[in-house]
Formats: C-alpha cells, sequence, structure tokens
C-alpha cells in the first residue's frame, strides 16, 4: 500500500499508527535478512514515535500526512540520540546530538522513524556494495544489486520495508537505486532542501530528496521537507507549492525534450526501447516530443569526478579520530594517528576519491583541475538552459543498463562510474529529476525513465510524471522474493 | 653602520568583538570553562553547516572603509585545508582569492614626516580552537573549542616598513583605529590582537627583495620590535659572513630573545584552498557601504582636533590623550563629571600617565574611577586641600581605588581655610616669637618664610596657604 493510502487510513482511523509500525518491524524482522536494507532498526523509539502519533491522531491535533506514518532514512541523515554511520566504519559509534532538518522536519509532522537505511559507505558509490555493513541485494533478483548509493532506501521501498524512505542523490544515487528497485525517487532542485544534519559528500552536488511507490508519495514527501532553511546558506528561500495538488495528469500542451546525446552506443537495447516507447505514451497523452541536443553531455563524467571528490576530500577531513567515531588505538604522534585512524575507518572506494579529491587541488593543478571542472559545469548547466528554451522537461534514460550483478563491477571504478552517466549532468547543473517504471527486461528487472525539469519546476515536473504513471502500471509491479 | 636596509610586512589577526561565532549563534565570550561555547556547528559535526555572521560582516566593511579600504561587492569564503586537532573541520573557512577589503593604508608618523604604510587585503576568517597540555593528564592533550569559529579579520600590510620602530608604530596606530571603531578589544597579551612579521633585508639601494623569514609567536609590541630587530641583525650576520636566508617561519623567544627556526619553506603546508561549497558569494550592497560608512566613529585625528578647540588644551595634551580611545573616552568622562578641561589634560597626561606608562592595558590599568579624579580636581580647585597634597592623594586614590574625599578626611588633611582657626595658630606663632617679629618689622621681610613655617608646621600643613600668607601679614605689620 501507498504511503498516502496508508495515511488517509490512520487519519481515519482504520489502522493504529502501533499497529502500522508493528507490522513493518515485523516485516523487517522476518524478511531483511536477505536483502540487508537496513543498517539499524529502532524498534523502541519507533513504538514510543507510534503511540505519540496515535494520540495525535485521537484528538486530531496538528494533524500532517505523516502523523503516524512509518518511514526510514538512508544512514546519512543525522538523527539525534540514534546512531547514524554513513556505513562507514569511521563512525561507527556516532550518536549524534542533534537532529537533521529532515529528521527534525519529519519528527514534528509525527513520522515514525523504522530506522537507518543501507548506503554506499559517504555515499559513494553505484550498486551499494562498498557498505561497511555490506551489499543490499535487489529485491527483483537477489543476485543483482539494487543501485547506489541510496540502495536501502529503493530497496526496502520496493520490498514493502518501508512505505517512503529518504535517500540523497549526488550524482544519481537516488534516481539510479529508484531505477533499479522499480521505485519513484525523486532529486530536487538543488537548494530545495536543507542539507543541514545531511553528512556532506560533495556540498555543491548533494540533495535530499524522497524514494517511494509512486508520484503522489514522492509529491507528499517533497511537500513535507522542502523549503527555506535558515541553517543552510544554500537553501532557497522561494516559497514550497502544494506539490500533491498540482498532480493534474495532464500534458496537453507540454514539450518534452529528448537528448540525442543520451542515447549513444552502449546503451542496453531494452532500456532504450523502454524509453522510447515511454515517449511515445506521453505524446499519446497530448505531449509533444522533440529532440533536443545537450552537447557538453560527454563531458559531464569527467567534470564530476574532478568536483565531488575535490570537496568530498575536505568534507571528510573532519573525520579524524579526535572527536567523534573511529580512533586508531595504541600511541601514535599526531600524524599518525590521523593517518592511522583514517586508514583504518575508511574503505578503498572512500580513500580512493579521497586522494584523487586532494591531488586536483594541490597546488599546481587547481587551474587544470578544479577550475576547468567548475568552467565545464557552467558549459553544462548552460546546455540545459538552452534546451529548456524549447522544452517544458527531458525524457532521458535513468542509467545505460538495467540492474548488473553483485560484484559486476567492483573491480573496475570506471564502468561502476558510467553507470551515472545520464544522472551526473543533473546534479552538476543543480535541476530537479526523477526516476520513474516505464518498463521490465526479459529476465523480470525494472526499468526506470528520467525525467528533467527546469530550475524549481518540481510541481511540473512530477505533473507529467503523474500523467505517464496514471496511463501505464509499471509501478504497480511488486518483487517477489 | 649596515649596508643593508630591512623590508617589514605585517600580518595582523583581530578578533571581531561580536557577540556570537562567525558561522554559529554560539557567545564568544572569553573566560568560560572549557568547552562551554561549542555547539554541533562549531565543533565540526557531521552534517553541519555555517552561517554568515552579519555583524561580522559589518565590523571587517567598518575596519575596511576606516583604513581607506575598497569594500568588494562580491567576495568569496575559501577552505584551507590542514590537519590539526583544534581544527574540527579540518579546514578552516577564510577568504582567499577574493577578499573583503583591497588597498588602503595606515599613516605614521617617522623622522622624515608622515609615512603611509600601504595594506594589501583585508579578509574575514574563523579562529581555530585551543590546545591544553597541562589538563590533570600527564600524557595527553585536551582540546577547548570555545574560541574555534570566533571571527577574526587579518589584515596584510605592504612589504613598506623599515625599521623595528615603524612596524611598532603602524601596529599601534592599527590598533588604535580597531580600537576606535570598536571592531576589536585589541588586547596582544589575550590574543584578540595577533601579528606576524614578515622581515628580509637587501644592500641599500637595491629594488629586489631578499629572502623573507616569518616571525610567530609575538606576544606584544615590544617582542614585535623586539624580534624584527633580532631578525633584521641575525640576517645581517649571515650575509656578511656570505651565507643564505633560508625561507622558513620562525618562532619568537621572549624569554631567551632570540627566533628560533619552527619549518621550512620544504615543509610549509599546501593548504589547497578551494571556494567553500557551502557558503554563497558574500554581496554586499552599496548602501550597506554607505550605511556603515555614515555609521563610523570619529577617529583619533578628529577627535584631538575637537579636543583642542571644544577644550581648549594644548595640542601635545590632545595628540596623547586621543592615542588610546579608551583614555580619549576617561579624559571626557572626568570633564562629564564636572572637572574643567585643561586641570583635567594636566592630570590625566602627567600624574596619571605616570602611573600606567609601563602598564600595556593602558588605561583600564588605572582604578580611579573618571568622577573620583573629577572629584579630586574639585577639592582642591574649591581650596579644601592644597595642590600638593593632592599629588599625594591621587597616589592613595590610585592604590586603592578610593574616592578623593574619604581618603581627605580619613587623613584629616583637609585644608584649613577658616580664617579664626589661622589667626589664633598665628597669634600663637608671634607670641612665641618676640625676637624674630622684631626683626620683620626692622625691615628683614624674608623672615616671613620662618614663620609661615611655623604656622604651617603647627597645623600639620593645612593651612590655606594663600589665606595664611594674608593673616601673617596683616598681623606682623600692625
Amino acid at each position: 500500500m501507498t504511503a498516502a493510502q496508508l495515511s488517509s487510513m490512520l487519519r481515519e482511523r482504520e489502522i493504529s499508527s502501533l499497529e502500522l509500525t508493528k507490522a513493518y518491524l515485523d516485516e523487517i524482522q522476518r524478511r531483511d535478512k536477505k536483502l540487508n536494507c537496513y543498517v539499524l532498526q529502532c524498534p523502541e523509539l519507533a513504538l514510543e514515535q507510534a503511540s505519540r502519533a496515535d494520540e495525535r491522531l485521537a484528538k486530531k491535533d496538528s494533524l500532517t500526512p505523516f502523523t503516524g506514518l512509518p518511514i526510514a532514512l538512508k544512514d546519512i541523515f543525522i538523527t539525534q540520540g540514534v546512531e547514524t554511520t554513513c556505513a562507514s566504519k569511521i563512525l561507527k559509534g556516532y550518536i549524534p546530538p542533534y537532529d537533521g532538518n529532515a529528521a527534525s522536519r519529519l519528527k514534528a509532522a509525527g513520522a515514525v522513524l523504522l530506522g537507518k537505511l543501507n548506503m554506499d559507505e559517504f555515499a559513494m558509490g553505484s550498486s551499494n556494495e562498498f557498505s561497511s555493513f555490506g551489499p543490499v541485494k535487489n529485491p527483483w533478483n537477489q543476485e543483482c544489486t539494487p543501485g547506489g548509493s541510496s540502495g536501502g532506501s529503493a530497496a526496502a521501498v520496493a520490498a514493502g520495508l518501508a512505505p517512503i524512505a529518504l535517500g540523497t542523490d549526488t550524482g544519481g544515487s537516488i534516481r539510479q537505486p529508484a531505477a533499479f528497485c522499480g521505485t519513484v525517487g525523486l532529486k530536487p532542485t538543488y537548494g530545495r532542501v536543507s542539507r543541514y544534519g545531511v553528512i556532506a559528500f560533495a556540498s555543491s552536488l548533494d540533495q535530499v530528496g524522497p524514494i517511494a511507490q509512486d508520484v503522489r508519495d514522492c509529491a507528499m514527501m517533497l511537500g513535507a521537507i522542502a523549503g527555506h532553511d535558515p541553517m543552510d546558506s544554500t537553501s532557497i528561500e522561494t516559497p514550497v507549492p502544494d506539490y500533491v495538488a498540482a498532480l493534474k495528469g495532464d500534458v496537453k500542451g507540454k514539450t518534452i525534450g529528448v537528448p540525442a546525446e543520451y542515447f549513444v552506443s552502449g546503451i542496453d537495447t531494452e532500456v532504450e526501447s523502454a524509453v522510447r516507447a515511454a515517449a511515445k505514451t506521453l505524446e499519446g497523452l497530448g505531449a509533444r516530443v522533440v529532440e533536443i541536443s545537450l552537447p557538453h553531455t560527454k563531458y559531464a563524467l569527467a567534470c564530476y569526478y574532478i568536483i565531488a571528490p575535490a570537496e568530498a576530500s575536505a568534507n571528510l577531513a573532519r573525520y579524524d579520530g579526535i572527536r567523534f567515531g573511529h580512533r586508531a588505538s595504541g600511541n601514535h604522534d599526531l600524524a599518525d594517528l590521523f593517518k592511522a585512524s583514517r586508514t583504518e575507518g575508511f574503505g578503498a572506494e572512500v580513500a580512493l576519491r579521497i586522494v584523487v579529491g586532494t591531488y586536483v587541488l594541490s597546488s599546481g593543478y587547481y587551474d587544470a583541475y578544479y577550475l576547468k571542472a567548475q568552467k565545464v559545469r557552467t558549459l553544462i548547466k548552460n546546455d540545459f538552459l538552452e534546451a529548456f528554451k524549447s522544452c517544458d522537461a527531458i525524457l532521458a534514460p535513468v542509467t545505460p543498463t538495467p540492474p548488473f550483478k553483485l560484484g559486476e563491477k567492483t573491480d573496475d571504478p570506471i564502468q561502476m562510474y558510467l553507470n551515472d552517466i545520464f544522472t551526473i549532468p543533473v546534479n552538476l547543473a543543480g535541476l530537479p529529476g526523477m526516476s520513474l517504471p516505464c518498463g521490465v527486461t526479459g529476465s523480470g528487472l525494472p526499468i526506470g525513465m528520467q525525467l528533467i525539469g527546469k530550475p524549481l519546476d518540481e510541481a511540473g515536473l512530477m505533473n507529467i510524471a503523474y500523467a505517464y504513471e496514471q496511463a501505464t502500471a509499471w509501478h504497480k509491479n511488486i518483487p517477489v522474493f | 653602520m649596515s649596508s643593508y636596509e630591512a623590508v617589514i610586512g605585517l600580518e595582523v589577526h583581530a578578533q571581531l568583538s561580536t557577540e556570537s561565532k562567525m558561522f554559529c549563534a554560539c557567545s564568544t565570550s572569553a573566560g568560560s570553562p572549557p568547552n562551554t561555547n561549542i555547539c554541533p556547528v562549531c565543533t565540526g559535526q557531521p552534517g553541519t553547516l555555517p552561517v554568515v555572521n552579519r555583524r561580522a560582516i559589518e565590523m571587517a566593511i567598518k575596519a575596511g572603509l576606516a583604513l581607506g579600504c575598497k569594500i568588494e561587492r562580491r567576495s568569496i569564503f575559501a577552505r584551507k585545508n590542514y590537519f590539526y586537532p583544534d581544527l574540527p573541520k579540518g579546514y578552516q573557512i577564510s577568504q582567499y582569492e577574493f577578499p573583503l577589503c583591497l588597498g588602503g593604508g595606515v599613516t605614521i608618523s617617522t623622522e622624515g614626516g608622515k609615512k603611509t604604510i600601504s595594506l594589501i587585503r583585508i579578509h574575514l576568517e574563523e579562529d581555530a580552537g585551543k590546545l591544553l597540555h597541562d589538563y590533570g593528564h600527564p600524557d595527553m592533550s585536551h582540546v577547548d573549542f570555545n574560541r574555534c569559529g570566533v571571527p577574526l579579520i587579518e589584515i596584510v600590510s605592504g612589504p613598506d616598513m623599515r625599521s623595528p620602530k615603524e612596524a611598532g608604530d603602524y601596529l599601534r596606530t592599527l590598533r588604535n583605529v580597531l580600537v576606535y571603531l570598536d571592531v576589536c578589544e585589541g588586547n596582544l597579551q589575550e590574543g584578540n590582537f595577533r601579528c606576524d612579521a614578515n622581515v628580509s633585508i637587501r644592500p641599500v639601494g637595491r629594488k629586489e627583495f631578499g629572502t623573507r623569514t616569518e616571525m610567530k609567536n609575538l606576544n606584544s609590541f615590544k617582542a614585535v620590535e623586539r624580534s624584527i630587530a633580532y631578525e633584521i641583525e641575525r640576517q645581517t650576520k649571515v650575509l656578511e659572513s656570505g651565507g643564505t636566508v633560508s625561507q622558513e617561519t620562525r618562532l619568537w623567544n621572549d624569554v631567551a630573545g632570540r627566533t628560533e627556526s619552527m619549518r621550512s619553506k620544504e615543509e610549509a603546508h599546501d593548504y589547497r584552498y578551494f571556494p567553500d561549497p557551502d557558503l554563497l558569494p558574500l554581496i554586499v550592497e552599496e548602501d550597506w557601504i554607505a550605511r556603515t560608512r555614515s555609521g563610523l566613529p570619529e577617529l583619533a585625528g578628529a577627535k584631538a582636533e575637537r579636543f583642542v578647540s571644544n577644550y581648549e588644551i594644548p595640542r601635545a595634551d590632545a595628540l596623547v590623550l586621543t592615542d588610546d580611545r579608551a583614555l580619549a573616552d576617561y579624559f571626557e568622562a572626568v570633564i562629564a563629571s564636572g572637572a574643567p578641561a585643561r586641570k583635567a589634560a594636566n592630570w590625566i597626561t602627567a600624574e596619571l600617565m605616570r602611573e600606567i606608562k609601563d602598564d600595556e592595558r593602558g588605561i583600564a590599568a588605572c582604578p580611579i574611577a573618571p568622577a573620583n579624579l573629577a572629584g579630586l580636581i574639585k577639592l582642591i580647585e574649591e581650596g579644601k586641600i592644597s595642590g600638593k597634597i593632592g599629588k599625594d592623594v591621587f597616589e592613595m586614590m590610585f592604590k586603592t581605588g578610593r574616592a578623593a574625599a574619604e581618603i581627605v578626611a580619613e587623613l584629616g588633611v583637609e585644608q584649613i581655610s577658616d580664617s579664626s582657626a589661622i589667626e589664633s595658630a598665628v597669634d600663637k606663632i608671634i607670641a612665641e616669637n618676640p625676637k624674630q617679629v622684631e626683626q620683620y618689622r626692622g625691615g628683614k621681610t624674608a623672615v616671613l618664610a620662618y614663620f609661615v613655617g611655623q604656622v604651617m608646621k603647627a597645623t600639620k600643613g593645612q593651612a590655606n596657604p594663600q589665606m595664611l600668607n594674608d593673616i601673617l601679614k596683616k598681623k606682623l605689620e600692625t
């Protein structure tokens, strides 16, 4: 059942929050061993929050769509008093002294926190295999990855282990796992949702968003978490529209751009035909589909793999073994203490990106790498702004391939990075992008399509997605595992 | 006579006097128990973000305007990356390529007349925490994050100073301006006004700079001047003995009176500066600059002029009084308590300054409240005590901080201005000294001083001297 349906049942008192929460906790207990979605369950806290929500529901006291609704958060979200590790050994045992913006908004709305979800360490990865808690398995096929880095969030929602979840997206970390797991994921415009209390990976790219069962749930969640936050200087002050009310399902007169550069050789034929078919469906609903060009697309991956590691190298400097997290045991002088704590605490992929990031910022290399990448980033952004002069939204694949096998790409970073080739440009441009199911492969794995919108046009974007969803049934598929 | 010329540039870190820190709401107050003015932001907890303190920006703009800088409409915060336990994020938020203020200068007086030391830039940054090595555990160090995130401005001068004295004068003038603006407390010992000195030497007449060394740990104006003098001498000896100066950072050892090598150029950090993606470019609107400019307080020069014209005090006194804003404020407070301006200026520049001249705290070291100094001046003006006794009373006031009248009453040194009391004392002395009366009346008027002395002795020096003179003369001449 969708979050919206559960929400209305709670409000109508057809089910209590306590009953619903217990049902999810049981389901997680029973079935998550196979998938490894949760890195931490907090049943005691959840039951306590549920009974408080029930009091609120009984009194009809400042009810929100989330009052009494169980949710789960990627372990990148800071939750006061609840261990938050970012799936890294270096933060093992870290109990945050504060709530992040997302956690506190949802808490205030009356949501019930089921637990924290698995992810790639520090959100660096596209398969959820780089986690100190081990990989997550795709509920559609347990030999496949659920995608990453928000793999736990997408798999949990697909598998019915959470009605709705939050993820983060730096280069595709919401959209790609959402596609791999047959769920709906939205990366909002950069700045639409506060980053306060989200453990930073690459600050100029990170953005928070929902992973949900359908578009309406996505809209409901975005409404709860979007808005200006004085604690985040990069958050936008523009008022938040009613996203659910904006779901009219009408795309007549809308122009959908399809970028030629996103259908390059090497793209899986099943993926390509599913996305092309989706274009036809939208056309059938009255939209106009036009071919557009995003000429600098081919530079996006290189640009991203300079900017993101550069920012990460500084963002991850605070994990030094001094104040929290892992500290190397034994006697060390200062430099050795830093070195040993970090060497022991970080996984190989994180260490690789820190080294790359440190290198590109080094004296003598800064101009050639970091500065150049920033210039390329502007060109990529301009590509989109130019394209939006002739279309309302862009339709593209989310990934070049359907879900791949666990272990298939872990030894080859380039192959792994190429997975994000269609999602990364959207982060570089700061645009809203979403992923929704648009097909199934011959072997029964989900295929996702990507919709990219104008800055702050989440409402328009979700409306197009909603129209497509109403016309198709892909989102109703449920994995059996 | 050395054939070398020194080239000196100073980098000053001034702590801005804001209530809260640069990027969070924590208090900046010093002297709190360790780690009590901290929060998730300034301790670098995962997920936290900085938010700029507008008040700090405003203070930096004030400093920039008063020092003649160009205020940049758009400046950028950057991350300066290095690992140290007192730096919780592993980077310091500073400004690098695009600072808030460019240019400007500080004018000092030299033997050859006025000289302007150019400023290269002023930028904003956050302070680090503090390591505590003696905190109850022999082989463990602790970190206090109270100071972490406190706003600083770094003021970088051009390489324009040529002697330790010029460096000292530049520093004193700069401090004076910042204190006048109320943007910095300006205390070197407490570390809210810190200075690093860059020193090189070159043969007189040469244009190219020599290799410079950077001096740290300069905790007083004296340390700045002494360390530079030492360094000039050291570098001269190195060059004269055929060696080369190596570019390095050196630490001033105040006790030993020498600089010691700290790290070489090769060991210098690569800070890997890049724009902080958590902060938007800092945009300073033109009207904000204009408003700040119109709100600038009166600076030392203007204040001195006003003292001369309004209070009619000598220019030399006005310059001394305005050298330190707190002293100028003290002077005006004494006047506000009713003291005549010239008298107040005299007492402050002579007596008071003598007491505090060796104290770097300046007027803050003076325990005499302005109203009490005015009270002392009033007692003298009204003839209640003599000027001479006044000086003794002043000294006691300085030692105890008590009011003049209280001390005068306690000592019983109030001047006798009651004519009958003086008359009876005079009558007694005249009666006891018939021989001297004879001499006086015989024309030897110098003997008057003898009578004055005797009466003063009898009255313990408290007889009003003018009245005593008059009464004596009258009695002796009739």
